[in-house]
């Protein structure tokens, strides 16, 4: 899933100023799962903004929604009735969900109510970590699964590096070290002799560096 | 050996008659005067064979290597420069290659380099393009293939002679060797190794690299590090990633008074350098005395490794 994390709500207060009608939207997919951005987190987020606009005396209007996901144009389609009620858009879907709303609806300011931060999973429940970077080019077939590019600090391709500490990266002890968990399992998968293969350069140009990037699907496009 | 080819470097030559290098390091200054490199040449240039420099060391801005390093061979010098893949991508890397090539720098020290969270700007990005594997590869291809990694023709190739580093402390243990294999595999010549303390993993490593015939492929530098005191030896072990000081070494500088522990870190060095030409394997030394290189004259010559060969 795409993890997200709260923006502090200071943050989103000042992103607020000016606005006396606000619709916050929720998505259904992953920032419910993260716990970042879904309908519960929408409820939550909406009663600390009206606590502290009736504290401050402010008579702002705060209205919300969740939506199965705005990453879809479909599902955004589902407010164009009320858009034109609201000010501003209180957006807690991931980054793209958050576009996607802005350039849905290109009248309407949408503000983004979390931070983006990485493609992963759920170590255990409050606990994420990240295991994808979306390179475009996937690499886990020769590294026992475990992905050099998300897990190692410097992305080797053909590491550990020697700040490798007893199974810890070096620039953090609370984080794994990347090659450390690609040995282990390429020796639980009796195919450490792998490792002495020396990985080729990479083709960076199927990550960001390539510019922004689309994948277009001939098969199933209408 | 894999160093197939002659360069122009003295490393090279000396490593190649079979007589014992002797390298050290000079970090450039966090600042324009260049002569500060010149200054600490000058204290080591007549106990070393080549001076290595270091680009941005543990990640913290300094004047360029690049500089620094013409800088030492306009002093009639020799440099090693080191390149790290941290703040160049490939471009910048090639680039930077063919500029030293063109003052005829001529050994490189491929490596990945420290992240850039332990030095003066941790919220920087990082490039991490290639890694040291990856250079070591690079700069193989442009010297022995004249070539560019865009497969483009170079005018004048880089004739370097081409190193890496290796640490036989770090974890985990058993892919030690085989990465020496991997670095010799993607085209090391020499290796300068991570500072030595533990002495009998050292020896196991180089063992394990002998049986494994990487010891008959390239030439291995041990690396040393004078401890200053034994406040130094606690932070080494304890702070420092990848970093194995034994406890007797904490033990036994801790063990003299404060005023003698220095004279006491160049001892333990000194003894380690004549442990080290012991062991089968072992070509050179390279003593990185951090922020202490008026020190290497008198290691060098304590461990006996002085006068060093003529230059030529």
């Amino acid at each position: 899933m795409i993890v997200a994390s709260k923006k502090p709500l200071t943050e989103i207060i000042a992103s607020l100023e000016g606005y006396h009608k606000i619709l916050i939207a929720g998505c259904n997919e992953c920032v419910t799962v993260c716990e970042a951005g879904g309908k519960k987190e929408v409820a939550a987020l909406a009663v600390l903004l009206r606590d502290r606009f009736r504290l401050e005396e402010r008579r702002i209007q705060i209205d919300e929604v969740t939506l199965e996901r705005q990453c879809d144009r479909p599902y955004l389609e589902e407010i164009r009735n009320v858009i034109d009620q609201y000010d501003a858009v209180l957006s807690t879907a991931c980054g793209a969900g958050v576009q996607y709303l802005a350039e849905t609806y290109t009248t309407t300011p949408v503000l983004p109510g979390v931070d983006t931060v990485f493609m992963g999973v759920m170590e255990e429940t409050g606990v994420f970590g990240e295991r994808c970077q979306g390179c475009g080019q996937c690499v886990l077939a020769s590294t026992g699964g475990i992905c050099p590019v998300a897990r190692c600090s410097k992305r080797m391709l053909n590491g550990p590096c020697g700040g490798s500490t007893g199974g810890r990266c070096e620039i953090n002890k609370e984080i794994d070290c990347g090659w450390q968990l690609i040995i282990d399992r390429l020796r639980s998968l009796n195919r450490l002799r792998e490792y002495e293969r020396v990985t080729p350069i990479k083709d960076w140009s199927r990550e960001r560096a390539g510019g922004p990037r689309k994948v277009i699907r001939e098969d199933v496009r209408r | 050996m894999n160093d197939t080819i002659e360069t122009y470097s003295r490393l090279q030559r000396i490593l190649r008659s079979g007589q014992l290098a002797v390298t050290s390091e000079c970090g450039p200054p966090r600042g324009s005067d260049g002569s500060v490199i010149a200054k600490k040449a000058e204290w080591i240039k007549d106990h070393v064979d080549a001076i290595n420099v270091t680009d941005n060391q543990t990640s913290v801005t300094r004047l360029c290597s690049l500089a620094a390093c013409i800088r030492i061979k306009q002093l009639g010098l020799e440099p090693v420069l080191q390149m790290v893949t941290r703040d160049r991508n490939r471009i910048a890397l090639q680039s930077d290659i063919l500029g030293a090539a063109s003052f005829d720098i001529s050994n490189l020290l491929c490596l990945t380099g420290d992240h850039q969270s332990f030095g003066d700007n941790p919220t920087g990005q990082n490039v991490y393009d290639l890694d040291s594997i990856q250079l070591l590869q690079t700069v193989r291809r442009m010297r022995d293939e004249g070539k560019f990694l865009g497969g483009d023709e170079i005018e004048r190739p880089p004739r370097m002679f081409v190193g890496a580093a290796a640490n036989p402390f770090a974890d985990p243990y058993e892919i030690r060797v085989p990465r020496l294999a991997k670095k010799v595999a993607a085209g090391a010549e020499f290796i300068q190794t991570q500072c030595i303390y533990n002495l009998e993993k050292f020896e196991r490593w180089l063992k394990e690299a002998g049986e494994r015939g990487l010891l008959e492929k390239v030439y291995i530098l041990a690396g040393l590090t004078p401890l200053k005191s034994a406040g130094m030896a606690r932070y080494m072990k304890n702070r420092v990633p990848g970093m194995d000081v034994p406890d007797e070494v904490v033990k036994r500088i801790g063990g003299v008074a404060k005023e003698k522990q220095a004279e006491e870190g160049i001892r333990i060095c000194v003894e380690s350098i004549q442990r080290l030409k012991e062991m089968k394997g072992v070509s050179g030394f390279h003593i990185m005395a951090i922020e202490w290189e008026e020190k290497v004259p008198e290691i060098v010559e304590a461990a006996g490794l002085f006068p060093r060969p003529a230059a030529g």
